[in-house]
Protein backbone atom coordinates (compact mmCIF):
# COMPACT_ATOMS: atom_id res chain seq x y z
CA UNK A 1 0.00 0.00 0.00
CA UNK A 2 1.33 3.27 -0.95
CA UNK A 3 2.76 5.42 2.48
CA UNK A 4 0.50 8.65 3.14
CA UNK A 5 -0.14 10.80 5.21
CA UNK A 6 -3.16 8.83 6.64
CA UNK A 7 -1.26 5.23 6.79
CA UNK A 8 1.65 7.37 8.61
CA UNK A 9 2.78 8.54 11.49
CA UNK A 10 6.23 10.37 12.34
CA UNK A 11 6.50 9.03 16.19
CA UNK A 12 9.99 10.38 17.74
CA UNK A 13 11.77 10.63 14.33
CA UNK A 14 10.66 7.51 13.55
CA UNK A 15 8.37 6.31 10.67
CA UNK A 16 5.35 4.44 11.96
CA UNK A 17 3.49 2.67 9.09
CA UNK A 18 0.11 1.04 10.38
CA UNK A 19 -1.16 -2.07 9.10
CA UNK A 20 -3.86 -1.86 7.10
CA UNK A 21 -7.30 -3.47 8.17
CA UNK A 22 -6.83 -5.55 5.11
CA UNK A 23 -3.86 -6.72 5.67
CA UNK A 24 -4.84 -10.43 4.99
CA UNK A 25 -6.29 -9.80 0.97
CA UNK A 26 -2.80 -8.52 0.29
CA UNK A 27 -1.22 -11.93 0.29
CA UNK A 28 -2.36 -15.38 -0.42
CA UNK A 29 -0.58 -16.77 2.04
CA UNK A 30 -2.56 -14.45 4.48
CA UNK A 31 -5.82 -15.30 2.93
CA UNK A 32 -5.91 -19.04 3.00
CA UNK A 33 -5.07 -18.04 6.85
CA UNK A 34 -8.05 -16.32 7.47
CA UNK A 35 -10.21 -18.74 5.48
CA UNK A 36 -8.69 -21.92 7.73
CA UNK A 37 -9.73 -19.36 11.00
CA UNK A 38 -13.05 -18.96 9.34
CA UNK A 39 -13.82 -22.31 9.03
CA UNK A 40 -14.58 -22.34 12.68
CA UNK A 41 -18.02 -20.72 11.54
CA UNK A 42 -19.26 -23.62 9.82
CA UNK A 43 -18.29 -25.98 12.97
CA UNK A 44 -20.01 -24.00 15.17
CA UNK A 45 -23.04 -23.76 12.85
CA UNK A 46 -22.83 -27.60 11.80
CA UNK A 47 -22.60 -27.74 16.34
CA UNK A 48 -26.65 -25.74 16.11
CA UNK A 49 -27.84 -28.17 13.26
CA UNK A 50 -26.76 -31.13 15.31
CA UNK A 51 -28.50 -29.74 18.47
CA UNK A 52 -31.79 -28.79 16.11
CA UNK A 53 -31.46 -32.73 15.03
CA UNK A 54 -31.70 -33.78 18.37
CA UNK A 55 -34.52 -31.28 19.15
CA UNK A 56 -36.58 -32.45 16.08
CA UNK A 57 -35.84 -36.33 17.02
CA UNK A 58 -37.79 -35.32 20.68
CA UNK A 59 -39.92 -33.77 18.90
CA UNK A 60 -41.55 -37.13 16.98
CA UNK A 61 -41.67 -39.04 13.46
CA UNK A 62 -43.28 -35.94 12.32
CA UNK A 63 -41.11 -33.31 13.34
CA UNK A 64 -37.73 -35.41 12.63
CA UNK A 65 -39.53 -36.17 8.48
CA UNK A 66 -39.94 -31.90 8.60
CA UNK A 67 -36.64 -31.75 9.71
CA UNK A 68 -34.75 -34.02 7.30
CA UNK A 69 -36.72 -32.81 4.58
CA UNK A 70 -35.61 -29.09 5.12
CA UNK A 71 -32.56 -30.29 3.70
CA UNK A 72 -33.46 -31.18 0.81
CA UNK A 73 -34.05 -27.72 -0.32
CA UNK A 74 -31.28 -26.47 -2.88
CA UNK A 75 -30.96 -23.56 -0.30
CA UNK A 76 -29.83 -25.95 2.54
CA UNK A 77 -27.76 -28.20 -0.27
CA UNK A 78 -25.75 -25.18 -1.50
CA UNK A 79 -25.43 -23.85 2.24
CA UNK A 80 -23.97 -27.95 2.63
CA UNK A 81 -21.44 -27.64 0.02
CA UNK A 82 -19.88 -24.66 1.60
CA UNK A 83 -19.90 -25.54 5.07
CA UNK A 84 -18.40 -28.66 4.08
CA UNK A 85 -15.30 -26.93 1.73
CA UNK A 86 -14.82 -24.74 5.15
CA UNK A 87 -14.84 -28.10 7.07
CA UNK A 88 -12.51 -30.00 5.01
CA UNK A 89 -10.35 -27.14 4.96
CA UNK A 90 -10.16 -27.25 8.54
CA UNK A 91 -9.58 -31.13 9.31
CA UNK A 92 -7.20 -31.11 6.80
CA UNK A 93 -5.18 -27.70 7.93
CA UNK A 94 -5.39 -29.37 11.47
CA UNK A 95 -3.94 -32.37 10.75
CA UNK A 96 -0.93 -31.10 8.29
CA UNK A 97 -0.38 -28.80 11.28
CA UNK A 98 -0.39 -31.97 13.83
CA UNK A 99 3.35 -32.24 14.16
CA UNK A 100 4.48 -29.45 14.27
CA UNK A 101 2.66 -29.52 18.41
CA UNK A 102 4.12 -32.60 18.94
CA UNK A 103 7.40 -34.14 18.77
CA UNK A 104 7.72 -37.35 19.76
CA UNK A 105 10.87 -38.96 20.30
CA UNK A 106 11.34 -43.02 20.92
CA UNK A 107 14.98 -43.70 22.54
CA UNK A 108 16.66 -41.94 19.93
CA UNK A 109 14.68 -41.94 17.23
CA UNK A 110 12.29 -39.15 16.18
CA UNK A 111 9.00 -39.67 14.85
CA UNK A 112 8.94 -38.80 11.47
CA UNK A 113 6.17 -35.67 10.78
CA UNK A 114 4.94 -37.41 7.62
CA UNK A 115 3.46 -40.49 10.46
CA UNK A 116 2.08 -38.15 12.74
CA UNK A 117 0.11 -36.68 9.75
CA UNK A 118 -0.82 -39.99 8.53
CA UNK A 119 -1.61 -41.32 11.76
CA UNK A 120 -4.45 -38.54 11.99
CA UNK A 121 -5.77 -39.10 8.32
CA UNK A 122 -5.84 -42.96 9.77
CA UNK A 123 -8.35 -41.93 12.65
CA UNK A 124 -9.96 -39.60 10.51
CA UNK A 125 -10.85 -42.59 8.00
CA UNK A 126 -11.82 -45.10 10.88
CA UNK A 127 -14.06 -42.56 13.20
CA UNK A 128 -15.99 -41.72 9.27
CA UNK A 129 -16.50 -45.58 8.92
CA UNK A 130 -17.40 -45.56 12.20
CA UNK A 131 -19.99 -42.61 12.34
CA UNK A 132 -21.45 -43.74 8.56
CA UNK A 133 -21.76 -47.49 9.86
CA UNK A 134 -23.60 -46.24 13.12
CA UNK A 135 -26.00 -43.81 11.44
CA UNK A 136 -26.59 -45.89 7.97
CA UNK A 137 -26.44 -49.53 8.57
CA UNK A 138 -29.98 -50.82 9.04
CA UNK B 1 8.44 -2.18 28.70
CA UNK B 2 4.60 -2.48 30.08
CA UNK B 3 3.84 -4.12 33.38
CA UNK B 4 5.26 -7.07 35.06
CA UNK B 5 4.70 -10.62 32.50
CA UNK B 6 2.52 -13.27 34.41
CA UNK B 7 1.89 -16.13 33.42
CA UNK B 8 -1.62 -16.61 31.43
CA UNK B 9 -4.93 -18.05 32.01
CA UNK B 10 -5.14 -18.98 28.43
CA UNK B 11 -4.32 -22.24 28.63
CA UNK B 12 -7.57 -23.10 29.75
CA UNK B 13 -9.97 -21.73 26.72
CA UNK B 14 -6.35 -22.92 24.42
CA UNK B 15 -7.48 -26.74 26.24
CA UNK B 16 -11.01 -26.45 24.60
CA UNK B 17 -10.00 -25.17 21.72
CA UNK B 18 -7.52 -27.98 20.98
CA UNK B 19 -10.01 -30.64 21.76
CA UNK B 20 -12.91 -28.63 19.79
CA UNK B 21 -10.24 -29.12 16.98
CA UNK B 22 -9.71 -32.63 17.16
CA UNK B 23 -13.18 -33.74 16.72
CA UNK B 24 -14.41 -31.27 14.70
CA UNK B 25 -11.64 -32.34 12.16
CA UNK B 26 -12.79 -35.91 12.72
CA UNK B 27 -16.61 -36.15 13.15
CA UNK B 28 -17.88 -33.04 11.50
CA UNK B 29 -17.04 -33.79 7.84
CA UNK B 30 -18.63 -37.10 7.38
CA UNK B 31 -21.84 -35.69 9.17
CA UNK B 32 -22.30 -32.78 6.61
CA UNK B 33 -21.46 -35.29 4.03
CA UNK B 34 -24.21 -38.10 5.19
CA UNK B 35 -26.92 -35.24 6.36
CA UNK B 36 -25.73 -32.27 3.88
CA UNK B 37 -25.50 -34.29 0.51
CA UNK B 38 -26.23 -38.31 0.50
CA UNK B 39 -29.45 -38.42 2.32
CA UNK B 40 -31.14 -35.32 0.22
CA UNK B 41 -29.14 -36.31 -2.52
CA UNK B 42 -30.98 -39.58 -2.56
CA UNK B 43 -27.13 -41.67 -2.24
CA UNK B 44 -28.61 -43.24 0.51
CA UNK B 45 -31.68 -43.57 2.84
CA UNK B 46 -31.94 -41.52 5.81
CA UNK B 47 -32.13 -43.85 9.06
CA UNK B 48 -35.89 -44.09 10.02
CA UNK B 49 -36.78 -42.51 12.90
CA UNK B 50 -37.22 -45.41 15.51
CA UNK B 51 -33.23 -46.09 15.00
CA UNK B 52 -32.62 -42.35 15.31
CA UNK B 53 -34.58 -42.67 18.83
CA UNK B 54 -32.96 -45.56 19.80
CA UNK B 55 -29.71 -44.30 18.96
CA UNK B 56 -30.17 -41.04 21.20
CA UNK B 57 -31.48 -43.16 23.77
CA UNK B 58 -28.04 -44.45 24.80
CA UNK B 59 -26.19 -42.49 27.47
CA UNK B 60 -23.30 -43.68 25.63
CA UNK B 61 -24.32 -41.35 22.44
CA UNK B 62 -25.61 -38.96 24.17
CA UNK B 63 -22.71 -37.75 26.22
CA UNK B 64 -20.68 -38.29 22.71
CA UNK B 65 -22.85 -35.87 21.18
CA UNK B 66 -22.85 -33.30 24.17
CA UNK B 67 -18.65 -33.57 24.29
CA UNK B 68 -18.88 -33.07 20.23
CA UNK B 69 -21.36 -29.83 20.41
CA UNK B 70 -20.02 -28.47 22.87
CA UNK B 71 -15.99 -28.64 21.72
CA UNK B 72 -17.30 -27.65 18.82
CA UNK B 73 -18.79 -24.19 19.90
CA UNK B 74 -15.45 -23.22 22.10
CA UNK B 75 -13.30 -24.20 19.10
CA UNK B 76 -15.47 -21.32 17.68
CA UNK B 77 -15.39 -19.55 20.05
CA UNK B 78 -11.87 -19.19 20.52
CA UNK B 79 -10.52 -19.12 16.94
CA UNK B 80 -13.64 -16.05 16.41
CA UNK B 81 -12.34 -14.24 19.24
CA UNK B 82 -8.38 -14.42 17.56
CA UNK B 83 -9.72 -13.36 14.50
CA UNK B 84 -11.45 -10.44 15.63
CA UNK B 85 -8.80 -9.42 16.81
CA UNK B 86 -6.07 -9.96 14.32
CA UNK B 87 -8.50 -9.94 10.75
CA UNK B 88 -10.33 -6.68 11.99
CA UNK B 89 -8.14 -5.41 14.71
CA UNK B 90 -10.40 -5.21 17.16
CA UNK B 91 -7.99 -6.26 20.42
CA UNK B 92 -9.30 -2.98 22.25
CA UNK B 93 -13.32 -4.17 21.96
CA UNK B 94 -11.78 -7.49 24.19
CA UNK B 95 -14.21 -7.88 26.86
CA UNK B 96 -17.00 -7.31 24.23
CA UNK B 97 -15.84 -9.85 22.17
CA UNK B 98 -14.95 -12.45 25.05
CA UNK B 99 -18.37 -11.80 26.38
CA UNK B 100 -19.60 -12.39 22.72
CA UNK B 101 -17.79 -15.35 21.75
CA UNK B 102 -17.38 -17.64 25.15
CA UNK B 103 -20.72 -16.02 25.70
CA UNK B 104 -22.72 -17.34 22.85
CA UNK B 105 -21.14 -20.97 23.14
CA UNK B 106 -22.36 -21.14 26.57
CA UNK B 107 -25.31 -20.22 25.61
CA UNK B 108 -25.61 -22.83 23.06
CA UNK B 109 -23.90 -25.36 24.91
CA UNK B 110 -26.75 -25.43 27.70
CA UNK B 111 -30.02 -25.30 24.63
CA UNK B 112 -27.69 -28.56 23.27
CA UNK B 113 -27.69 -29.72 27.11
CA UNK B 114 -31.74 -29.17 27.61
CA UNK B 115 -32.34 -30.89 24.08
CA UNK B 116 -30.22 -33.65 25.06
CA UNK B 117 -31.65 -34.23 28.30
CA UNK B 118 -34.69 -34.10 27.05
CA UNK B 119 -34.68 -36.58 24.67
CA UNK C 1 39.92 -32.35 -18.65
CA UNK C 2 39.22 -33.86 -22.23
CA UNK C 3 37.13 -32.87 -24.86
CA UNK C 4 34.38 -31.21 -22.64
CA UNK C 5 34.24 -27.54 -23.61
CA UNK C 6 35.13 -25.04 -20.15
CA UNK C 7 32.04 -22.93 -19.33
CA UNK C 8 31.94 -19.66 -18.41
CA UNK C 9 33.29 -18.59 -14.37
CA UNK C 10 29.96 -18.17 -13.28
CA UNK C 11 28.62 -21.11 -14.08
CA UNK C 12 31.77 -23.35 -13.41
CA UNK C 13 31.22 -23.33 -9.63
CA UNK C 14 27.63 -24.83 -10.78
CA UNK C 15 28.27 -27.79 -12.49
CA UNK C 16 30.42 -31.15 -10.85
CA UNK C 17 32.72 -32.47 -12.63
CA UNK C 18 33.96 -36.63 -12.68
CA UNK C 19 37.51 -36.83 -12.69
CA UNK C 20 37.53 -37.97 -16.38
CA UNK C 21 36.56 -34.40 -17.24
CA UNK C 22 32.59 -35.50 -17.95
CA UNK C 23 29.93 -33.84 -16.52
CA UNK C 24 28.49 -35.69 -13.27
CA UNK C 25 25.61 -33.27 -12.51
CA UNK C 26 24.32 -29.51 -12.26
CA UNK C 27 23.74 -27.78 -8.81
CA UNK C 28 20.75 -24.72 -8.33
CA UNK C 29 18.48 -23.50 -10.86
CA UNK C 30 20.50 -24.04 -14.64
CA UNK C 31 17.68 -23.35 -16.68
CA UNK C 32 15.20 -20.50 -15.79
CA UNK C 33 13.15 -18.49 -18.20
CA UNK C 34 13.69 -15.31 -16.75
CA UNK C 35 17.25 -15.98 -17.99
CA UNK C 36 16.54 -15.67 -21.19
CA UNK C 37 15.83 -12.55 -20.77
CA UNK C 38 18.23 -10.56 -22.57
CA UNK C 39 18.22 -7.76 -20.37
CA UNK C 40 21.35 -5.22 -19.87
CA UNK C 41 19.79 -3.22 -16.70
CA UNK C 42 16.81 -3.80 -14.59
CA UNK C 43 15.33 -0.91 -12.37
CA UNK C 44 14.83 -0.89 -8.70
CA UNK C 45 12.19 1.37 -6.74
CA UNK C 46 13.45 2.48 -3.66
CA UNK C 47 11.76 3.25 -0.17
CA UNK C 48 13.20 6.51 0.39
CA UNK C 49 12.48 8.79 3.90
CA UNK C 50 14.68 11.30 5.63
CA UNK C 51 13.29 12.20 9.42
CA UNK C 52 14.77 15.71 8.30
CA UNK C 53 12.37 16.21 5.53
CA UNK C 54 9.22 16.77 4.74
CA UNK C 55 7.44 13.80 6.04
CA UNK C 56 6.07 11.53 3.74
CA UNK C 57 7.93 8.81 1.99
CA UNK C 58 8.74 8.69 -1.56
CA UNK C 59 9.98 5.96 -4.19
CA UNK C 60 13.01 6.50 -6.11
CA UNK C 61 13.65 4.16 -9.39
CA UNK C 62 16.87 3.23 -9.96
CA UNK C 63 18.10 1.33 -13.10
CA UNK C 64 21.08 -0.43 -12.56
CA UNK C 65 23.13 -3.27 -14.81
CA UNK C 66 21.24 -6.72 -15.06
CA UNK C 67 24.36 -9.09 -14.37
CA UNK C 68 23.22 -12.84 -13.65
CA UNK C 69 25.07 -13.56 -10.70
CA UNK C 70 23.91 -10.36 -8.90
CA UNK C 71 21.78 -10.53 -5.75
CA UNK C 72 19.81 -7.38 -4.49
CA UNK C 73 22.47 -6.27 -2.36
CA UNK C 74 24.75 -5.94 -5.39
CA UNK C 75 22.51 -3.72 -7.26
CA UNK C 76 21.70 -1.31 -4.04
CA UNK C 77 25.69 -1.45 -3.54
CA UNK C 78 25.32 -0.62 -7.62
CA UNK C 79 23.21 2.79 -6.54
CA UNK C 80 25.40 3.79 -3.17
CA UNK C 81 28.57 3.60 -5.89
CA UNK C 82 27.29 5.27 -8.59
CA UNK C 83 24.25 6.46 -8.97
CA UNK C 84 23.16 8.13 -5.19
CA UNK C 85 25.42 7.81 -2.21
CA UNK C 86 22.50 9.54 -0.31
CA UNK C 87 20.79 5.83 0.05
CA UNK C 88 21.15 4.38 3.60
CA UNK C 89 20.61 0.67 4.07
CA UNK C 90 22.54 -2.35 6.13
CA UNK C 91 24.47 -5.09 5.31
CA UNK C 92 27.53 -7.30 6.09
CA UNK C 93 28.94 -10.38 5.21
CA UNK C 94 26.85 -10.83 2.41
CA UNK C 95 26.67 -14.62 2.81
CA UNK C 96 23.52 -15.19 4.76
CA UNK C 97 25.17 -15.34 8.24
CA UNK C 98 24.86 -12.09 9.73
CA UNK C 99 21.01 -11.25 9.49
CA UNK C 100 21.85 -7.36 8.34
CA UNK C 101 20.46 -6.80 4.93
CA UNK C 102 16.73 -8.05 5.44
CA UNK C 103 14.54 -5.81 3.48
CA UNK C 104 11.20 -6.24 1.79
CA UNK C 105 11.68 -6.94 -1.93
CA UNK C 106 8.81 -7.20 -3.85
CA UNK C 107 6.37 -7.34 -0.52
CA UNK C 108 8.25 -10.11 0.73
CA UNK C 109 10.62 -9.95 3.56
CA UNK C 110 13.91 -11.58 2.45
CA UNK C 111 17.66 -11.54 3.08
CA UNK C 112 18.95 -9.02 -0.11
CA UNK C 113 22.04 -11.31 -0.24
CA UNK C 114 20.25 -14.17 -0.69
CA UNK C 115 17.75 -12.75 -3.36
CA UNK C 116 18.58 -13.07 -6.84
CA UNK C 117 18.31 -9.97 -9.48
CA UNK C 118 17.34 -12.41 -11.56
CA UNK C 119 14.49 -13.96 -9.91
CA UNK C 120 12.74 -10.69 -10.12
CA UNK C 121 13.63 -9.83 -14.02
CA UNK C 122 12.33 -7.96 -15.70
CA UNK C 123 11.39 -5.67 -12.86
CA UNK C 124 11.08 -2.89 -11.82
CA UNK C 125 11.69 -4.03 -8.26
CA UNK C 126 10.46 -3.03 -5.29
CA UNK C 127 12.91 -2.59 -2.32
CA UNK C 128 11.14 -1.13 1.05
CA UNK C 129 12.70 -1.15 4.78
CA UNK C 130 11.59 -4.51 6.97
CA UNK C 131 8.22 -4.11 7.80
CA UNK C 132 6.38 -3.91 11.45
CA UNK C 133 9.32 -2.03 12.50
CA UNK C 134 9.75 2.07 12.54
CA UNK C 135 12.27 3.58 9.93
CA UNK C 136 15.27 5.52 10.84
CA UNK C 137 15.86 6.30 7.30
CA UNK C 138 15.69 5.23 3.71
CA UNK C 139 16.02 1.02 4.29
CA UNK C 140 17.05 1.15 8.08
CA UNK C 141 14.62 0.61 10.63
CA UNK C 142 14.74 0.66 14.30
CA UNK C 143 15.43 -3.11 16.14
CA UNK C 144 15.66 -1.93 19.67
CA UNK C 145 12.49 -3.75 20.12
CA UNK C 146 13.61 -6.81 18.83
CA UNK C 147 16.54 -6.55 21.13
CA UNK C 148 14.92 -6.15 24.06
CA UNK C 149 12.65 -8.95 23.48
CA UNK C 150 15.33 -11.28 22.73
CA UNK C 151 16.70 -10.17 26.29
CA UNK C 152 13.61 -10.66 27.91
CA UNK C 153 13.69 -14.44 27.53
CA UNK C 154 16.57 -14.77 29.80
CA UNK C 155 18.35 -16.09 26.84
CA UNK C 156 21.28 -18.28 28.63
CA UNK C 157 22.13 -21.41 29.97
CA UNK C 158 20.36 -21.65 33.63
CA UNK C 159 22.00 -24.47 35.16
CA UNK C 160 20.70 -27.11 38.09
CA UNK C 161 23.71 -26.11 40.54
CA UNK C 162 26.37 -24.29 39.56
CA UNK C 163 29.27 -26.57 38.30
CA UNK C 164 32.59 -25.46 39.47
CA UNK C 165 35.86 -25.94 36.82
CA UNK C 166 37.57 -28.75 39.02
CA UNK C 167 33.89 -31.08 38.05
CA UNK C 168 34.67 -30.50 34.56
CA UNK C 169 32.57 -29.85 31.42
CA UNK C 170 29.03 -30.35 30.84
CA UNK C 171 28.23 -33.55 28.13
CA UNK C 172 26.04 -33.49 25.87
CA UNK C 173 25.01 -36.22 23.65
CA UNK C 174 24.60 -35.78 19.68
CA UNK C 175 20.86 -36.66 20.27
CA UNK C 176 20.51 -34.05 22.96
CA UNK C 177 22.64 -31.29 20.50
CA UNK C 178 19.62 -32.29 17.89
CA UNK C 179 16.76 -31.36 20.51
CA UNK C 180 17.47 -27.84 20.04
CA UNK C 181 19.78 -27.26 17.28
CA UNK C 182 17.63 -25.99 14.72
CA UNK C 183 15.93 -23.31 17.57
CA UNK C 184 19.75 -22.25 17.63
CA UNK C 185 20.44 -21.48 13.94
CA UNK C 186 18.90 -17.89 14.31
CA UNK C 187 20.48 -15.05 13.03
CA UNK C 188 18.09 -12.53 14.32
CA UNK C 189 17.57 -11.19 11.01
CA UNK C 190 13.48 -10.31 11.54
CA UNK C 191 12.18 -11.66 8.43
CA UNK C 192 10.14 -13.34 10.79
CA UNK C 193 8.86 -10.57 12.64
CA UNK C 194 7.96 -8.86 9.37
CA UNK C 195 5.99 -11.78 8.12
CA UNK C 196 3.92 -12.35 11.56
CA UNK C 197 1.06 -10.33 11.14
CA UNK C 198 0.27 -10.61 14.76
CA UNK C 199 3.62 -8.38 15.39
CA UNK C 200 2.26 -5.59 13.43
CA UNK C 201 -0.88 -5.11 14.66
CA UNK C 202 0.34 -5.96 18.58
CA UNK C 203 3.18 -4.74 19.11
CA UNK C 204 3.78 -6.02 22.39
CA UNK C 205 3.66 -9.07 21.14
CA UNK C 206 7.65 -10.89 22.40
CA UNK C 207 7.50 -12.76 18.36
CA UNK C 208 8.87 -15.53 16.77
CA UNK C 209 12.42 -15.75 17.04
CA UNK C 210 12.79 -14.29 21.05
CA UNK C 211 9.99 -17.30 21.48
CA UNK C 212 12.07 -19.51 19.48
CA UNK C 213 15.16 -18.64 21.48
CA UNK C 214 13.26 -19.29 24.54
CA UNK C 215 12.54 -22.92 23.54
CA UNK C 216 16.14 -23.10 22.34
CA UNK C 217 17.32 -22.94 26.08
CA UNK C 218 14.34 -24.83 27.45
CA UNK C 219 15.54 -28.04 25.51
CA UNK C 220 19.06 -27.64 26.19
CA UNK C 221 19.57 -30.69 28.64
CA UNK C 222 22.04 -28.38 30.37
CA UNK C 223 19.41 -25.66 31.08
CA UNK C 224 16.94 -25.97 34.04
CA UNK C 225 15.78 -22.62 33.47
CA UNK C 226 12.15 -23.60 31.77
CA UNK C 227 10.04 -22.49 34.80
CA UNK C 228 12.52 -18.88 35.35
CA UNK C 229 11.17 -17.95 31.56
CA UNK C 230 7.62 -19.29 31.99
CA UNK C 231 6.07 -16.08 32.88
CA UNK C 232 7.44 -13.88 29.77
CA UNK C 233 7.12 -17.22 27.49
CA UNK C 234 3.73 -18.49 28.83
CA UNK C 235 2.22 -14.57 28.96
CA UNK C 236 -0.37 -13.06 27.33
CA UNK C 237 2.08 -11.20 25.35
CA UNK C 238 4.16 -14.59 24.39
CA UNK C 239 3.02 -17.38 22.90
CA UNK C 240 -0.87 -16.77 23.41
CA UNK C 241 -0.44 -13.82 21.03
CA UNK C 242 0.55 -16.28 17.92
CA UNK C 243 -2.30 -17.67 16.04
CA UNK C 244 -0.20 -19.82 13.85
CA UNK C 245 -0.39 -18.32 10.39
CA UNK C 246 2.96 -19.82 9.86
CA UNK C 247 4.56 -17.10 7.55
CA UNK C 248 7.39 -16.61 9.40
CA UNK C 249 9.14 -20.23 9.06
CA UNK C 250 7.83 -19.54 5.62
CA UNK C 251 10.54 -16.59 5.48
CA UNK C 252 13.24 -18.11 7.95
CA UNK C 253 16.38 -18.37 5.92
CA UNK C 254 17.98 -20.69 8.47
CA UNK C 255 14.95 -22.91 8.83
CA UNK C 256 14.36 -22.09 12.51
CA UNK C 257 11.01 -23.02 12.52
CA UNK C 258 9.61 -20.24 15.07
CA UNK C 259 6.01 -21.54 14.31
CA UNK C 260 6.54 -25.57 15.76
CA UNK C 261 8.67 -24.09 18.78
CA UNK C 262 5.79 -22.07 19.56
CA UNK C 263 3.18 -24.55 18.94
CA UNK C 264 5.26 -27.25 21.31
CA UNK C 265 5.27 -24.21 23.72
CA UNK C 266 1.73 -23.98 23.89
CA UNK C 267 1.57 -27.40 24.25
CA UNK C 268 3.97 -27.82 27.37
CA UNK C 269 2.55 -24.60 28.76
CA UNK C 270 -0.82 -26.18 28.66
CA UNK C 271 -0.02 -29.02 30.42
CA UNK C 272 1.89 -27.30 32.88
CA UNK C 273 -1.01 -24.76 33.50
CA UNK C 274 -3.52 -27.78 33.76
CA UNK C 275 -1.27 -29.37 36.48
CA UNK C 276 -1.22 -26.69 38.37
CA UNK C 277 -5.02 -26.07 38.13
CA UNK C 278 -5.72 -29.88 38.91
CA UNK C 279 -2.99 -30.73 41.41
CA UNK C 280 -1.96 -27.35 43.33
CA UNK C 281 -0.28 -29.71 45.47
CA UNK C 282 2.33 -30.57 43.20
CA UNK C 283 5.98 -29.92 43.95
CA UNK C 284 7.78 -26.91 41.95
CA UNK C 285 9.18 -29.23 39.14
CA UNK C 286 11.09 -28.66 36.28
CA UNK C 287 7.98 -28.92 34.18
Amino acid sequence: MAPTSRNTSNRSGRLVQRVPIFWWIKKWNYTKFILRELSSVAVAAYAVVLIFLVHAVSGGPAEYQEFMELFQRPFWIGLNVVALAFVLLHSVTWFNLAPKAMVIRVGNWIVPPKFIVAANYAAWIVVSAAVAWILLEP
Amino acid sequence: MSKTPKISNEPFWWALFGAGGVVSALFIPVLIVIFGLAIPLGWVEAPDYQSMRVLLASPVTRLLLFGIITLCLFHWAHRFRFTLYDGLQLKHLESLILVLTYGSAMVAVIFAGIAIWTL
Amino acid sequence: MSNVERPAPSERARILVNLDGSERARRGRTSNVKDSVTTNSIKLEVFRWRPEGDGQPLFDTYEVPFKRDWVILDALNYVKDNLDETLSFRWSCRMGVCGSCGMMVDGDPVLTCAAFCRTYAPGPVRVEPLANFPVIRDLVIDMDDFVEKLGRVKPWIIPEHEKPLSEGEYLQSPEQLSDFKKYSMCINCMLCYSACPVYGIEPEFVGPAALALGQRFNLDSRDAGEGDRRNVLASDDGIWDCTLVGECTEVCPKGVDPAGAIQRLKVSSTNHWWKSFLMPWAGKGKV
